[in-house]
């Protein structure tokens, strides 16, 4: 892990105010320490040695100094508060746009509900990384400058000293990390296994108590918990020679420093004042390098978040259209040896594809489950560029049109419609954002969703939890519908609509989508046969996306 | 869906559960404690000793008379490294015991309530969810309970050491440490409730944004909606902003708290002892010891704030814990319970209202006579799957009964109910490992020619003979590596090696394409032909091949 990434700097502007203040203050915290330790070395000596008051300006001093550290370190604090605040917010309003921009499976072998918790919860652990992990890392620099620039002219000795042995940190550090590294590598794949195992049996409760196996189980979780924790405690027992080393490296410093400023305060080559600045300074500066090996975990995690935005970030955009705005009138669709593929798969999701859809045509796509037929969809979406052949609607090439301006001419119909969490009317309106109540009331009545609708306790002004919770399939794929009609496109691609409904419901949906085909040019997945009844004809998709065959279907 | 007494709080505290499971690692805890404290000591020691020598030093003794003091500065700073190293072995060795006990109990409670589960314990993410929750055990031990137990001793000693040398000096050392344990823990968890409270509600409408944008990217992309949903998360996320920067203002108010008590105490200890220094109450070489030994004792207890955070966030995981430990079974065993009657089977529903919370069928009556089909059907939320849950004795009815043979299931074990009566339903799960270890779940200690007889009858021989690892093929995580058809084909041939007397096939098609579906249907009932079956569908098809069909009216 690389401890500060240039790419934060760049995504994130707060990050570069926030380093410089912490810079500032790291500096103003050190020298606020030493004077620190100066009044009280200079107070105990005059006490000790000349029998002397404390004067009351040494005391105000000190107390004055400790109350500039507070402030320092409240300050410190506010800022790196305010600074995680300002980069999560300045890298999610990057992220955002940038995953829209990048379209439907844009991140290809990323899960939806991954991104969606690293744009939120994910970005949040950089409150550590910002509050803990930076700042330390800032002070490890800075403190042992200030202490030694202030130790170099007091005890040439002791500062040596320390000069020799801070670095030895560090290097220790590094060593022993690379080892832990290498015994973590070879652990992990065991580590991974047994803790998979656990998650497989808890998984799997139900049929095991099925199968009376589920008591016997206790014993086998017992069993690999504690070849974890052996397997765990070989790793640590080697990662926590970090600790060791570390502690001894600075703890037998300070000691060494201690009794070798004794030794010349005894022969007289020191002062008692400037021993006791010594002995105060020398632990601090080795302080902040032993700490920072304490917040390491909790800024990783949000290190690991920021990189996973940088990934994102560095994806460059599709470059998918152009700006040629959709031949006018009732386009036909025309595909030409059309392969489609899936991003990281090695076969192709539909391979020479070759289609014609007339104007004003209803067609099936039909085929086993894989075949493409939605990855097809998703191609006259413009979700995704072919990787040969080409997609011609009304005779222009798709890839030179305003995707943007073609998506207007379409109404579809995924295979589970995404309910937005706001009103149902607001749901329906998706499809044409100025429509009035009476279009959405309408739209909605044509899709057979009126009756449902009117009877949810707030009517169309029902609003949906997240992601439609609480609305059955059916009258999802019916709201979805109602889009469509308000929609009013001349070309309608539908994703197998009554997919995962009953009987009866899938009637009532087919008979909207015969209303919704009249007159438009329909695109339709389908794996029923009543659905498919519904097309002029059928295009049917081989199990690998082979073949594609064309049929009329039987009036 | 709850089965937790509602209201109730649970019998089992978190702290409880921790006490119980962490019972047998009792004696490593105080080691690692005593080991901690140790280390903590050596810091405290290595200061005290340091400022009495050197202070000795500069009344220029012979230097044997600081030999003592030169042997323990050094033996503290070896020891520390040391110690701390040896404290934080044994610390997670006695954590990881812990947790494999904790598992285990967890496990054992999650089996006695599955399927039925508890609120939030119902979807598929509950073993990584609890898994998760479990491992908070070690936070408690290892960040929690260790540092403040070697914190309370290191304390204890600390200020009995500067009250023997001037009370005074004890006194606010005391204090100091009490704020510093108690007080800024306080302050900080009281600034962090504060900004949570502000920023959670702002969060759950960033992630609803979130959640809207990237799930329904294709809905908002093919709409061509994108931009208006962009621009509300970028509006939720500046107010986020704006709130988060508004709660910087209490973040550092802990940690400024923390350096003012410290040096509060220093100078106390300075004015006091210089008063006694020149009153003659102590000599002026122990001056420089009650100064600046708070020093090193308020860094022996700086990470306890840090440790108090870290317990609120592990206490909400372990009571989750606790709740799943605590739960009421849904079909508690009897306590004196009755002997598995001899075959042949009838199982009756009398009058049957039941439900995992509302009852989802009413006044059911059913008979499955021996060797006797019966379908079950009726549209999705019509109770069919409580109709199952009852049969395996997963669930008690609310009122009426269910017999066996005439014996009410609640007088029998739930583990003898299940010998009789197996259930294949659309969750049976695969374990990631072999084809024959899956299929050995139904019987143990099955032999090769027995599997081969079920995969046959499963219609899975050949497919299984054609893979190149035969019977030892993965099935992958959640039996991903095999298809949809096959995962149900592989339970069925598990259920018939287990060979129960009655079958009850809970929607075993559901989420399977068309085609798939109906094979499996078909071959199901062939190969649990002569069997008493129970068939529960949504699938009019399916209803054919059966005696007898039973309809429940939607709701």
């Amino acid at each position: 892990m690389r401890p500060l990434d240039p790419r934060l700097l760049r995504y994130a502007r707060a990050t570069r105010a926030f380093l410089a203040l912490t810079v500032g203050l790291g500096v103003a915290g050190a020298v606020l320490v030493v004077a620190q330790a100066s009044l009280l070395a200079t107070g105990i000596a005059s006490v000790f040695l000349d029998g002397a008051v404390l004067s009351p300006a040494l005391i105000a001093g000190l107390a004055g100094t400790v109350v500039a550290r507070a402030a320092v370190v409240y300050a410190q604090e506010r800022a790196a508060a305010r600074a995680a605040a300002a980069a999560k917010s300045q890298l999610r309003s990057r992220l955002l746009p940038h995953l829209v921009a990048l379209g439907p499976g844009g991140m290809p072998g990323r899960r939806t509900g991954e991104l969606s918790t690293l744009t939120t919860r994910g970005l949040d652990a950089l409150d550590a990384y910002f509050a803990r992990y930076l700042p330390q890392l800032v002070l490890a620099a800075v403190i042992p400058v200030v202490m030694l620039a202030r130790l170099f002219p007091a005890d040439l000795i002791a500062a040596v000293t320390i000069l020799v042995t801070l670095p030895l940190i560090p290097i220790f550090m590094a060593l022993v990390g690379l080892h832990t590294q290498a015994a973590n590598r070879r652990q992990f794949r065991l580590l991974t296994r047994l803790s998979h195992h656990f998650l497989d049996v808890v998984a799997g409760l139900t049929t095991l108590k099925v199968f009376g196996r589920a008591a016997a189980q206790a014993a086998t979780i017992r069993r690999v918990s504690d070849d974890q924790r052996r397997v765990t405690m070989r790793t640590l027992r080697i990662a926590f020679l970090s600790t060791l080393v570390l502690e001894l490296v600075a703890t037998l410093s300070v000691a060494l420093v201690a009794v070798g400023v004794g030794l010349r305060l005894l022969e007289g080559d020191l002062d008692l004042a400037t021993a006791l600045l010594v002995l105060i300074l020398a632990p601090e500066a080795y302080l902040p390098l032993r700490q920072v090996g304490v917040h390491y975990h909790a800024a990783a995690e949000g290190l690991a978040a920021a990189e996973e935005t940088f990934a994102v970030l560095d994806t460059p955009l599709p470059g998918y259209g152009g700006d040629a705005a959709p031949p006018p009138g009732p386009a036909g669709i025309e595909l030409s040896g059309l392969v489609l593929r899936h991003p990281g798969r090695d076969r192709p999701a539909v391979e020479d594809l070759t289609a014609r859809i007339r104007p004003g045509e209803i067609v099936a796509l039909t085929g086993p489950s894989g075949c493409g037929k939605s990855t097809v969809l998703a191609a006259l979406l413009g979700f995704h560029a072919p990787a040969a052949g080409r997609i011609a609607v009304g005779g222009a090439d798709l890839a030179g049109l305003d995707l943007a301006a073609w998506r207007e001419r379409l109404a579809w119909v995924p295979q589970r419609p995404h309910l937005l969490a706001a009103s149902v009317a607001d749901n329906i309106r998706l499809g044409r954002p100025g429509a009035t109540e009476a279009e959405v009331r309408a739209a909605a009545e044509a899709a057979g969703a009126d009756r449902f609708i009117t009877a949810l306790p707030g009517g169309y002004d029902s609003v949906l939890g997240d992601d439609g919770a609480g609305v059955s399939a059916g009258q999802r794929q019916r709201i979805a519908l109602a889009r469509a009609f308000l929609r009013d496109a001349p070309v309608v691609l539908l994703d197998e609509p009554t997919a995962n409904l009953d009987d009866a419901t899938a009637a009532e949906v087919q008979a909207s989508i015969r209303r919704l085909a009249r007159g438009r040019t329909v695109v339709l997945a389908a794996h029923r046969p009543e659905l498919i009844a519904l097309a002029d004809r059928e295009i049917r998709l081989g199990a690998s996306g082979k073949t594609a065959t064309t049929t009329a279907v039987p009036a | 869906m709850t089965v937790t007494r509602a209201g109730a709080a649970p019998r089992t505290s978190w702290l409880r559960l921790v006490l119980v499971t962490a019972r047998p690692a009792l004696p490593r805890l105080l080691v690692s404690a005593v080991l901690g404290a140790g280390a903590g000591a050596a810091g405290v020691g290595l200061m005290a000793c340091a400022a009495w020598l050197i202070s000795r030093a500069a009344l220029h003794p012979p230097v044997l008379q600081l030999m003592v003091a030169i042997v323990a500065v050094r033996a503290f700073g070896i020891g520390r490294g040391v110690l701390r190293y040896l404290e934080r072995l044994t610390g997670h060795d006695a954590a990881f015991r812990a947790l494999v006990a904790l598992r285990v109990r967890a496990y054992r409670g999650l089996a006695e309530v599955a399927p039925g589960g508890l609120a939030g314990f119902r979807r598929g993410d509950l073993a990584e969810r609890l898994t998760a929750d479990v491992d908070a055990v070690l936070d408690v031990l290892v960040r929690v309970v260790l540092p403040y137990a070697a914190a309370l001793l290191v304390g204890v000693g600390s200020v009995a050491l500067a009250g023997t040398l001037l009370p005074a000096a004890g006194l606010a050392l005391a204090v100091a440490l009490i704020v510093l344990a108690i007080g800024v823990p306080a302050v900080q968890a009281g600034a962090a409730r504060r900004s949570d409270g502000r920023l959670a509600p702002l969060r759950g409408e960033l992630a609803t944004h979130t959640v809207d944008l990237l799930h329904g990217l294709p809905d908002l992309t093919a709409f061509g909606a994108t931009g208006t949903h962009l621009a509300a998360a970028a509006d939720a996320d500046r107010r986020l902003r704006a709130a988060g920067e508004r709660s910087a203002a209490t973040a550092g108010l802990g940690s400024a708290a923390a350096v003012l008590v410290t040096g509060a105490c220093v100078l106390a200890g300075l004015i006091a002892g210089a008063a006694a220094v020149r009153a003659g109450t102590i000599s002026g070489e122990l001056l420089a010891v009650v100064t600046l030994t708070p020093l090193a004792v308020a860094e022996a207890v700086s990470g306890l704030p840090a440790a108090a955070q870290r317990l609120a966030g592990a206490r909400a995981a372990l009571r989750r814990v606790a709740e799943v430990v605590d739960a009421a079974p849904p079909a508690p065993d009897p306590a004196d319970p009755v002997p598995l009657p001899a075959g042949p089977y009838t199982l009756r529903l009398h009058d049957v209202t039941a439900g995992w919370a509302d009852p989802a069928v009413r006044g059911l009556d059913l008979t499955l006579a021996p060797g006797r089909r019966v379908a079950l059907a009726g549209p999705s939320g019509a109770g069919k799957s409580t109709v199952a849950a009852l049969l395996v004795r997963f669930l008690d009815p609310q009122a009426g009964r269910v017999t066996l043979n005439g014996t009410d299931l609640r007088d029998m074990r739930g583990a003898d109910v299940r010998r009789v009566v197996g259930l294949l339903d659309d969750r049976a799960y695969l374990f990631d490992t072999g084809i024959a270890a899956n299929l050995r779940v139904g019987r143990p200690g099955a032999t090769e020619a027995e599997l081969w007889q079920a995969l046959a009858a499963a219609r899975l021989e050949d497919w299984v003979r054609s893979l190149p690892a035969g019977l030892d093929t993965e099935v992958g995580e959640h039996g991903m590596a095999v298809s949809g058809g096959e995962r149900r084909r592989l339970a069925l041939a598990r259920l018939l090696l287990a060979d129960p007397p009655v079958l009850v096939l809970d929607e075993p098609a559901e989420h399977l394409d068309e085609p798939t579906a109906a094979a499996l249907t078909a071959d199901l009932l062939d190969a649990t032909h002569g069997r008493t079956v129970l068939l529960i569908t949504h699938r009019e098809a399916d209803l054919s091949g059966v005696d007898e069909v039973i309809r429940l009216p939607g709701r």
